[in-house]
């Protein structure tokens, strides 16, 4: 197993690698003067130019550039924000409890539905019920998450009025942010209502960016299932004279969800990207709205901080899900 | 022996015929995907009838019939059948010309992936080595971004337009059909015809791509409906953040972009475009389910 964690890790490193210098040359290559691009400045005289290249290192040869970049990357130094002015990591860890909120919100209402909805499907294989699940995961898989999250708007908060808009807690509670989780947080503060105020705001964003996920994973279950079901040691299973409940839940369940997890894991960086969208349209402070922000704003240090720090947790969850795979699948392994 | 005189020598044609027979018993069999056959095939024909059945121009605004709502409710007209934009434009009018750009959009998108990730796959699996090491630890580099916000960072890069933006999905989904092609390709590799046609005195090239390619393209297909599919999700979603097509282009990501703001006012503006959006990826992911089970060998029930 230790074996299989280094070759894994060796694997990343120069994957990591590629990513920052990707990261690293994205500057370079936008159109204009990276000088201009990096200080935020337009207009300076050249006696300013001259100081702001040499301050941000820009006047040294480009390979000590990027090793100078990497040397802050590992240190925790991502740049500083154009427009802010503040660090870019301190920034990202400030935002990112939102996104992982409203992420483990959002896998947790995919997992919680989709495995039954697969499960459920793949037993009763062509039936009515089967063919009306696979459909509407069909309908969930293809769905715009962006319009989706607009017709959910204006049927709760339009004409329902039953959920907030945007943001993440009323306006009328305040209080420190203590581990950055608003459902926590809004618990230890003790005002009340501000538990229910941050779940109201926290459902439909949850709802919008599970979707997805949600029908991956039943259409994923089921198909595992099936494949599971028509095995030998199913027909034994049964033949023994297990009860069907026995038969599913404790040996075909066992085996099909194997691949589930894969694909579960994997829904990680689409849930990322699914974060971009839903934060935009419900104004939640989270990484994914930072970086749409941030394109617009042209605020190049943060959007390439931003990328590297993204592309970095979704290498880092790909690799816990592979160990996991290791984990209970031995074969892998070797 | 008579008998051997008797049986046809099978030309390629008659060949292909008879595999073009079998692959549309099997894709027929399955309902979801004829639907979704039928519901593309109306929209090519509505995207390329577009200025024919488009009852107004996709960009006249009606000062006098701003946010018009559908003709069936309350101040609806006729005229405007699905209603009017914020500016007076036609939204039935804008969704078909619409369908152009989103038919193009995966066209486009698809093509590009599609060629790039063969050519590059081929190489990678064919030559293997030190080239493959490096293209593949090149697409892992690609695939460790989420797709939409590579695309969008290239977008910000090159600049918000719907060429730059359809370049840069077209890189974030290349990686899939590179590793796909190379998989095929080490395995097809080894077998005896591939030998075979090596020993006869084939070139790389013609080993490559007329030996090896032609038996690696059932997953291929798949892969190219799902990115048909993808390509048109993520541009809109692009023109939804302002960085895709630019206004006043009726693509319909953009349109739900201008019609944001009116969501509790004027239902019609944000519904109808989104609808369209999901329609066309749900027929195009209701056929490439058919495609899957009529190409894979596994699925198909004998």
């Amino acid at each position: 197993m230790f074996g299989f964690l280094l070759r894994r890790i060796a694997v990343l490193i120069p994957t990591f690698i590629g990513v920052s210098i990707i990261a690293f040359a994205f500057i370079r290559l936008l159109p204009g003067d990276p000088v201009a691009l990096l200080s935020g400045e337009r207009v300076m005289s050249p006696e300013r130019h001259a100081q702001i290249s040499a301050q941000l290192g820009l006047d040294r040869p480009m390979v000590i550039q990027y090793l100078d970049y990497l040397h802050g990357v590992v240190t925790g130094d991502f740049g500083t924000s154009i427009v802010s002015k503040s660090p870019i990591l301190k920034q990202f860890l400030a935002l990112f409890p939102a996104t992982v909120e409203l992420s483990f919100c959002a896998i947790l209402i995919a997992v919680a539905l989709g495995i039954p909805a697969g499960i459920i499907a793949a037993i009763k294989r062509g039936s009515a019920i089967d063919q009306s699940m696979m459909g509407i995961a069909l309908v969930g898989y293809s769905m715009p998450i962006f319009w989706w999250g607009l017709l959910l708007i204006i049927l709760f908060s339009g004409i329902l009025q039953w959920t907030p808009v945007s943001g993440r807690i009323s306006l009328m509670f305040y209080f420190p942010p203590v581990t950055g989780f608003m459902l926590i947080d809004s618990l230890l503060s003790g005002q009340k209502g501000a538990f229910s105020s941050a779940v109201s705001h926290l459902i439909l964003p949850s709802v919008v960016l599970a979707t997805i996920p949600l029908a991956v994973i039943a259409r994923q279950t089921r198909s595992a299932m099936l494949e599971v079901l028509s095995e030998d040691y199913i027909r034994t299973a049964r033949a023994k004279g297990l009860s069907p409940f026995r038969v599913v839940s404790l040996h075909a369940l066992r085996n099909a969800m194997i691949p589930v997890i894969t694909t579960i894991g994997l829904q990680i960086g689409v849930m990322l990207a699914g974060a971009i969208l839903t934060e935009t349209i419900f104004s939640w402070p989270g990484i994914g709205k930072w970086m749409v922000d941030s394109v617009f704003r042209r605020d190049y240090p943060v959007i390439q901080g931003g990328l590297l720090l993204i592309a970095g947790i979704i290498m880092v969850v790909n690799l816990i899900v592979d160990l996991l795979y290791g984990l209970i699948n031995p074969r892998i392994r070797h | 022996m008579a008998d051997t005189a008797k049986t046809q020598p099978v030309t390629s044609a008659a060949l292909r015929r008879q595999m073009l027979a079998e692959f549309w018993f099997y894709f027929s069999e399955n309902r979801g995907a004829v639907i979704g056959l039928f519901v593309f095939l109306a929209l090519v024909i509505v995207a390329v009838l577009a200025p024919v059945i488009a009852p107004h121009s996709p960009f006249q605004q009606y000062r006098d019939a701003v946010l018009v709502p559908p003709f069936w409710l309350a101040g609806g007209n006729a005229s405007y059948l699905l209603g009017t934009d914020p500016v007076g434009r036609d939204i039935l009018s804008r969704l078909i010309y619409g369908a152009q750009y989103s038919l193009f959009i995966g066209l486009f998108v698809t093509t590009l992936s599609l060629t790039g990730g063969i050519l590059v796959g081929l190489i990678a699996g064919y030559y293997r080595g030190w080239v493959d090491t490096v293209i593949m630890r090149l697409m892992d580099i690609i695939l460790a971004f989420p797709s939409l916000l590579l695309a969008l960072v290239l977008v910000a890069i090159l600049g918000p337009s719907l060429t730059n933006g359809m370049i840069a999905i077209a890189l974030t989904l290349q990686p899939h059909f590179v590793r796909l092609t190379r998989a095929a390709v080490m395995a097809e590799k080894s077998r005896d015809y591939v030998t075979a046609a090596r020993l006869a005195g084939a070139g790389p090239f013609r080993l490559m791509f007329r030996t090896i390619l032609p038996n690696c393209t059932a997953p291929l297909i798949v892969q190219a409906t799902l990115s048909f599919s993808n390509a048109i999700l993520d541009a809109a979603a692009l023109g939804f953040l302002g960085m895709g097509a630019q206004p006043p282009a009726p693509e319909w990501g953009t349109m739900l972009a201008e019609a944001r703001e009116f969501i509790l006012r004027a239902w019609w503006v944000v519904t109808f475009p989104g609808l369209a959006i999901l329609i066309t990826v749900l027929a195009i992911n209701l056929m490439g389910d058919g495609l899957r089970d009529a190409l894979d060998p596994k699925m198909k029930r004998s």
